[in-house]
């Protein structure tokens, strides 16, 4: 076979181009650590944002912890996606970073709406998840896929412990309001469960549409009923909305909320008077309480984040530690990294003892109680409510 | 009883807003036969020019009086709010004279959808709820289960003079009848001698000025506001106007409030289902239009001959 002159001079040509470009490569290669994608997904704008922010914030410590530290195996690419809270949204953000190969966890979701609708897409293209902060008991108990785990405890846990505590303080007439998404609806039906279970009354269920403005209509009737607690299952934005208006219709009753106003924005938005005396239940630890709480301030606020960690920051952190401990351990393959994260068992981390069941449900909830006091929000434990100084309303 | 009349409040206050914004809708329907689908985003932003003039007072004059404050605050709306909607009419609207119906629509529609998303990417934070200052007095008086609020009466009366101005100066002034005339028959008003261009300017001016009226109330009456709110409130008022009988006063007047009275009235009848009130209001409105096509105050019929 003869070849083309030419040909014959362009063969070490090329095979010097190729040594040009690898070589260097190979050098940067030995420097450098292999690049490997984390993601985390939240409401970064609209009325939960700051939740959101902070959960992004407490993620992204998480990853830039890993990446100071000298020992890691990878180079860790923090990508974060804005879901707005609206399961549309949310849909297209989990498809796009579902459907990034090079992304191999994520941590994911604080809308229960969301998390519910995404569950799908994420077993669909096999990359695992932790849930940081969406409380839906279905997110992980509606379906049997290995790549959906959830670090926080479930809204079942939250709505005992707020039902009993509630009795506990001897009231025994409800009224309930709760926005009609899943999550709100979720939260109406397991806190009446608990109630009634606990001998409370429930004197009327009034259901509100998320982009709801006026509510005055409801809360007239409401008032009419004469209930000693108004409980709302729903999230800041309209939180702030009822309690305001229960006092321009001049209602004196105590208001509960869920974990979904535990928020600094829902007294931002009343104003210190009005929050104060506001009920909400968690179920997380507060995080100056963890074993480990201080060091991780400590370097939040050595990273200069603009916003707060909020309630769930710590467990989008410890998630998202637990995701790149997988990583470490099995390498950057989805498949893997999604068997040992089942497999977690015992796992001490920031937010406590994590174990997953068979759902990848975390089964060791703490709930904490939260009471306005001066325009902060206050384990119940250390306000001055507990102590008698101020009272609830009656 | 009380609670009827608590019920009655509610449902006075929610219709004052919606009458103001359908007032809007039919003085631009009348003159133009257009409708402005970005008008409840003006109402919107009248809410965040109003917020944000009080932040610049608090900044500069922090100790300026509360009803001097309240003056600047709707000063303020009304101005920025009556410029943007002569604006609008300017270089949206007129250009598109010619052209058909719903060419005019869909502009006003993508144009409210800016606005909508400038205020939420340019005002500080603006993708949040905000709180709106409480800057009227908070008396009030409790009967029963009844609550009378001084600021609701405040507001509920300022809305309704506004209403009877807008309504005087079209019926008893000279530039009124000039409004009147170019909304019967351009062409004619032209020849005697209106001038058209400025007529169509004034009327913009005025909808948009109640609008930001409409928009400030809503930031006093619910001390929140949010860069959504135009969007329900401008198909509300839309609505409103078109039950009303687009193009007459009175009838977006009646709209509003009949409105208003449904959303409260689905509450009130039907407790159990209170989170489908405004199914329940939009499909009265739906009915209503099928048995009414002209609304309930149709406009003159020989205008079209």
């Amino acid at each position: 076979m003869t070849v083309h002159p030419v040909l014959r001079g362009l063969v070490p040509a090329l095979a010097l181009i190729v040594l040009a470009v690898a070589a260097p490569d190979d050098a940067r290669a030995a420097a450098k650590k292999q690049s490997v994608k984390v993601g985390f997904i939240g409401p970064l704008t609209g009325g939960v944002s700051a939740n959101g922010l902070g959960g992004r914030n407490s993620a992204e410590l998480a990853v830039m912890e890993r990446n100071e530290n000298p020992d890691s195996k990878f180079l860790y690419e923090y990508v974060a996606l804005d879901d707005e809270c609206k399961p549309n949204i949310g849909v297209q953000v989990a498809t796009k970073m579902a459907a990034d190969r090079k992304v191999i966890g994520a941590v994911t979701h604080y809308c229960s709406a969301v998390a519910l609708g995404t569950v799908d897409i994420y077993h669909r293209f096999g990359m695992p998840v932790i849930v940081w902060g969406a409380v839906q008991p279905d997110i992980t108990y509606g379906n049997d896929y290995p790549e959906i785990m959830r670090i926080c405890g479930t809204m079942i846990n939250q709505n005992e412990e707020a039902a009993k505590f509630m009795r506990s303080q001897g009231y025994k007439k409800f009224a309930i309001l709760h926005d009609t998404t899943d999550y709100g609806k979720s939260h109406k039906d397991f806190f009446i469960k608990y109630l009634t279970e606990n001998g409370g009354e429930v004197l009327g269920v009034f259901g509100v549409t998320s982009e709801q403005q006026d509510f005055t209509a409801e809360l007239t009737r409401i008032k009419a009923l004469n209930p000693e607690v108004i409980y709302f299952g729903g999230l800041t934005p309209l939180g702030v909305r009822i309690r305001s208006q229960m006092d321009k219709l001049g209602i004196n009753a105590q208001f509960e909320g869920v974990s979904g106003i535990k928020s600094d924005s829902f007294i931002e938005g009343l104003g210190k008077e009005l929050a104060e005396g506001c009920l909400s239940f968690v179920e997380a630890t507060p995080v100056e309480k963890l074993p480990d709480g201080q060091a991780f301030l400590k370097s939040y606020a050595a990273h200069n984040f603009a916003q707060g960690p909020e309630a769930y920051g710590p467990f989008a952190y410890a998630a998202m530690t637990q995701i790149l401990s997988s990583i470490e351990k099995v390498g950057p393959d989805r498949k893997k990294v999604t068997a040992a994260l089942n497999a977690v068992k015992d796992d001490n981390t920031l937010v406590g003892k994590v174990v997953y069941d068979d759902h990848g449900q975390n089964i060791v909830p703490i709930i904490t109680k939260y009471v306005v006091q001066d325009g902060v929000w206050t384990i119940w434990e250390d306000s001055e409510y507990a102590s008698g100084k101020r009272s609830l309303k009656k | 009883m009380e609670l009827f009349l608590q019920f009655c409040i509610n449902g006075l206050m929610l219709g004052m807003m919606y009458a103001l914004v359908a007032v809007g809708f039919t003085l631009f329907f009348g003159v133009l036969d257009v409708i402005v689908f970005s008008h409840g985003d003006t109402v919107m932003l009248a809410s965040f020019t109003g917020l944000g003039m009080y932040r610049l007072l608090e900044f500069f004059h922090p100790g300026l009086g509360a009803g001097w404050v309240v003056f600047w605050v709707l000063a303020a709306a009304v101005a920025v709010v009556a410029v943007l909607g002569m604006l609008t009419a300017r270089f949206i609207i007129m250009p598109l004279r010619g052209a058909p119906a719903l060419n005019t629509l869909l502009a006003t529609m993508m144009f409210g959808t800016a606005l909508r998303e400038a205020v939420r990417l340019f005002f500080p934070d603006g993708s949040n709820p905000k709180p709106f200052p409480r800057l009227l007095p908070d008396w009030s008086a409790q009967f029963g289960t009844l609550n009378l609020r001084f600021d609701n009466l405040v507001l509920f009366l300022t809305g309704a003079l506004i209403i009877v101005l807008v309504h005087l100066l079209i019926t008893r002034t000279k530039l009124g009848m000039a409004v009147r005339a170019s909304a019967q028959d351009a062409e004619a008003a032209q020849l005697m001698g209106v001038n058209f261009r400025l007529i169509v300017l004034v009327t913009f001016a005025l909808g948009s000025a109640a609008a930001a009226f409409a928009g400030v109330m809503n930031g006093l009456y619910y001390n929140e506001i949010n860069f959504n709110l135009g969007l329900m409130l401008g198909a509300i008022g839309f609505s409103a106007a078109v039950i009303g009988g687009l193009g007459n006063i009175y009838g977006a007047i009646c709209g509003g409030f009949i409105f208003a009275f449904l959303q409260t009235a689905g509450v009130a009848a039907m407790p159990f289902a209170s989170a489908y009130k405004d199914v329940f209001a939009f499909g009265v409105v739906i009915v209503m239009m099928a048995l009414r096509p002209t609304g309930l105050i149709a406009e003159q019929s020989s205008r079209r001959v």
